[in-house]
């Protein structure tokens, strides 16, 4: 089964490549992967799908959020949460195809947002199974093509998130491992 | 300014190696307070600022240039990432408007040593350059301490400001806890008192955290039987009557017996690390686990215990300790009884297979070899070493009365740690007497530092213990690949008196027993540097020894059969 680790980190050059870095050192495969801006501008959002084994993830998402950009790493996979993904699809249809396209689109809820003598452009949002369902029906109407966004998630528990406080500059003592 | 910052930083000292984007840096250091120590390869300034920051618990720094200079690093940071060393790195980088153009000695560092360090920076603007060096001192001192690299542009370096002190540093991202949960502790303490059989595991975080009176305290307190890693050797005083040596692959009986029989690990700043566990279904099998750590992603990597506790585990112990002597009295007595056997019996272990050197009056035996260096330190001398027999018999035979004297690379087993590593800790207790013992292959790779400890007259006493061989991978072949020698015998070696000399200092190779109290009691005599290359059994393995993937109660003791030499 894919699962989703949802990570709140700063947004800084680097900061990407050392959350999949973890991933990658296992050798573990990103199914999709999102980032953006949060609306604090200094930290982004991002979404992983992947496969990790069971018994690893737990010490993954641990050792994601020991890395000093990641505020909070927190796996969705099993706890509720709403997910969604959106896609861009390109169909090429003849004429007399047309009306049915549509019709399919507004079963699932998808938009046209580009219309013309090859076909329609479609954008249609909703969970990754729905999805695929989308993509085949659109699939036996003609050529199309495709791109997705990857896998967005949001948890529905509220969650409080612990941050570090502001340190003071300066030589620490000999053995001084310890912050107030 | 970046001096500045250093200085702010109590940085009174830099291992490193100058190059082309380094100059403006190289070119303030001219004049400075701060002692620049040229080494004679990159990664050496790594493993000297390891030296320093193990000797004392301050942070080390060294310092490269782009390119090669900052990938010869690499395997230092990832030393230091493996045993928790808190060393700041700077390197130089190309002018910022030419990264990415595959410019003269351009390296992307900063992608490179991601997976290398607990945390870096790259700096193309000077306004970021205060701030990033106080954070990266912060990282590399707190916590779990470990490597933070900072990347600097040359234009960085050329560029002028007036430092305008930083105050405060604000990561919000980096939560370090240190307290510990009060019930837990309060559990602990119960727990403690309830076992039969209760013993302590010590590991590199007791001396991370300076915490070896607390521990001492709780040994005393308990009374139970402790062992320290290699990495917390000194942690509690070898001398001390609990103190049954080091568990794990080349261990001691008592200790690895005591392991599997406890009812009560007590892990403090410990990792369960593969070389001390052995096969994990059958490591501590009766044993409920208390684990400290500073370091959330430890609990449960290896082991799940039944009581975590995340914090400093100076902090916790101290806390600890108050509510074990207050249970004291309540519950000391409930357990008396059966404690009193726990000891026979780990001393009946002791008894059984005690950790022996052995001698010869043909041969100097290794062993023999490292317990007079034992008989010179007395407990209270540094010794570094590199990986290897020599390591092992070194972490058996030789006392550390204290911590932070005994400086090995144990998590990654880097050779060519030693002489560095010896040059760093001297730079930092000039007052201590530091044995460099490394192995006759370990001793080739660091070679050209003999020039930095002949430059500044380090009074470095350098053990070769020569084997002819490397000695330990020897051992493997013979032990579980029909003693077909591949690739491990090391039958040149330059003559170490010839050597000293060409460096300027004394030097001697002596191959007799008889000869060997002398010797090093010369090399100690000595003011100035001394090699001494000492000509061992060849064939000598390190025992008791757990093959790999065996149980830890299922040691190997002695050569299991004699050994044919061709």
């Amino acid at each position: 089964m894919l699962q989703i680790i949802s990570v709140l980190m700063e947004n800084k050059p680097g900061a990407l490549m050392r959350v999949t870095g973890l991933l990658t050192a296992r050798g573990y495969n990103i199914e999709s992967l999102t980032v953006a801006r949060t609306l604090d501008p200094e930290l982004s959002r991002m979404s992983i799908v992947c496969d990790v084994e069971p018994h690893q993830r737990p010490q993954l998402i641990k050792q994601m959020n020991r890395l000093i950009n990641v505020l909070q790493a927190t796996d969705l996979t099993e706890i509720s949460s709403v997910k969604r993904e959106m896609v861009l699809l390109r169909v090429r249809a003849a004429l007399p195809n047309r009306t049915a396209i549509l019709k399919e689109a507004e079963i699932f809820g998808a938009r046209v947002v580009d219309s013309s003598t090859e076909g329609y452009a479609l954008e249609a949002t909703g969970d990754s199974e729905k999805l695929d369902e989308f993509i085949d029906i659109m699939r036996s109407y003609g050529e199309i093509e495709v791109t997705r966004s990857g896998m967005v998630a949001v948890s529905l528990e509220a969650r409080k998130l612990k941050l570090a406080g502001p340190t003071e500059v300066g030589p620490r003592q000999e053995t001084a491992m310890v912050r107030d | 300014m970046l001096l500045e910052c250093l200085v702010r930083e109590g940085v009174d000292c830099i291992f490193g190696y100058p190059g082309g984007v380094t100059l403006p840096f190289y070119d303030a250091l001219y004049d400075h307070h701060i002692k620049h120590i040229l080494v004679r390869h990159e990664q050496n300034a790594a493993f000297a600022a390891q030296g320093y920051a193990r000797a004392t618990g301050r942070t080390g720094v060294c310092c490269a240039t782009s390119g090669p200079g900052a990938t010869n690093l690499i395997t230092g940071l990832v030393d230091a990432m493996m045993d928790s060393i808190p060393i700041v790195a700077l390197t130089g980088q190309v002018t910022s408007k030419l990264i990415g153009s595959d410019a003269f000695q351009e390296a992307d560092t900063f992608g490179i040593t991601r997976p290398c360090t607990k945390h870096n920076f790259l700096i193309k603007n000077l306004a970021d350059l205060p701030q990033a060096i106080h954070e990266a001192f912060h990282i590399a001192s707190t916590g779990r301490p470990g490597p933070v690299l900072v990347d600097i542009t040359k234009d960085v370096f050329q560029g002028q400001a007036h430092y305008s002190p930083v105050n405060s540093i604000h990561l919000p991202g980096y939560k370090v806890f240190t307290e510990g949960h009060a019930g837990q502790i309060r559990r602990a303490a119960q727990m403690m008192w309830e076992a039969e059989r209760p013993m302590i595991y010590a590991g590199g975080g007791i001396i991370a955290a300076g915490a070896s009176e607390e521990l001492t305290s709780l040994v005393e307190t308990l009374d139970a039987p402790t062992v320290c890693t290699l990495m917390g050797l000194g942690g509690l005083s070898s001398s001390h009557p609990n103190f049954i040596s080091m568990p794990g692959m080349h261990g001691s009986y008592a200790a690895n017996m005591a392991m599997t029989h406890t009812d009560l690990l007590i892990a403090l700043g410990v990792r369960f690390d593969d070389r001390v566990t052995g096969r994990l279904n059958a490591f501590a099998p009766h044993a409920k686990v208390i684990h400290v750590d500073i370091d959330p992603a430890e609990i449960g990597k290896i082991r799940n215990p039944e009581l975590p506790i995340v914090g400093d585990v100076k902090r916790v112990l101290g806390k600890l300790n108050a509510q074990v002597n207050e249970l004291k009295e309540s519950s000391a007595a409930k357990n008396a009884e059966p404690r009193k056997k726990w000891w026979a019996q780990v001393n009946a272990w002791r008894d059984e297979n005690p950790m022996k050197p052995s001698f010869s009056d043909k041969e100097i035996k290794p062993q023999h070899l490292i317990s007079e260096i034992d008989r010179l330190s007395g407990g209270e001398a540094i010794v570094t070493s590199d990986v290897g027999q020599h390591q092992m018999w070194s972490a058996q035979f030789i006392r550390f009365n204290h911590p932070r004297l005994w400086i090995n690379s144990g998590g990654l087993g880097s050779m060519g740690f030693g002489l560095p590593a010896a040059v760093g800790a001297q730079f930092a207790r000039p007052d201590k007497l530091v044995f460099s013992i490394v192995g006759d292959g370990g001793f080739q790779m660091s070679i050209p530092e003999l020039a930095t400890i002949a430059k500044h007259a380090l009074p470095v006493k350098i053990v070769v213990l020569n084997n002819g061989y490397l000695g330990m991978v020897r051992q493997w072949q013979e032990l579980f690949y029909n003693n077909r020698l591949s690739s491990v015998e090391l039958d040149v070696f330059p003559d170490a008196e010839k050597l000293a000399a060409a460096y300027g200092f004394k030097g001697r190779t002596i191959d007799k027993p008889s000869e060997l109290a002398a010797a090093l009691e010369e090399a100690v005599r000595e003011p100035g540097p001394y090699l001494l290359n000492v000509k061992v059994t060849p064939f000598e393995n390190v025992y008791p020894m757990v093959p790999a993937g065996g149980a830890i109660n299922e040691m190997v003791l002695a050569n299991p059969q004699p050994v044919s030499v061709d």
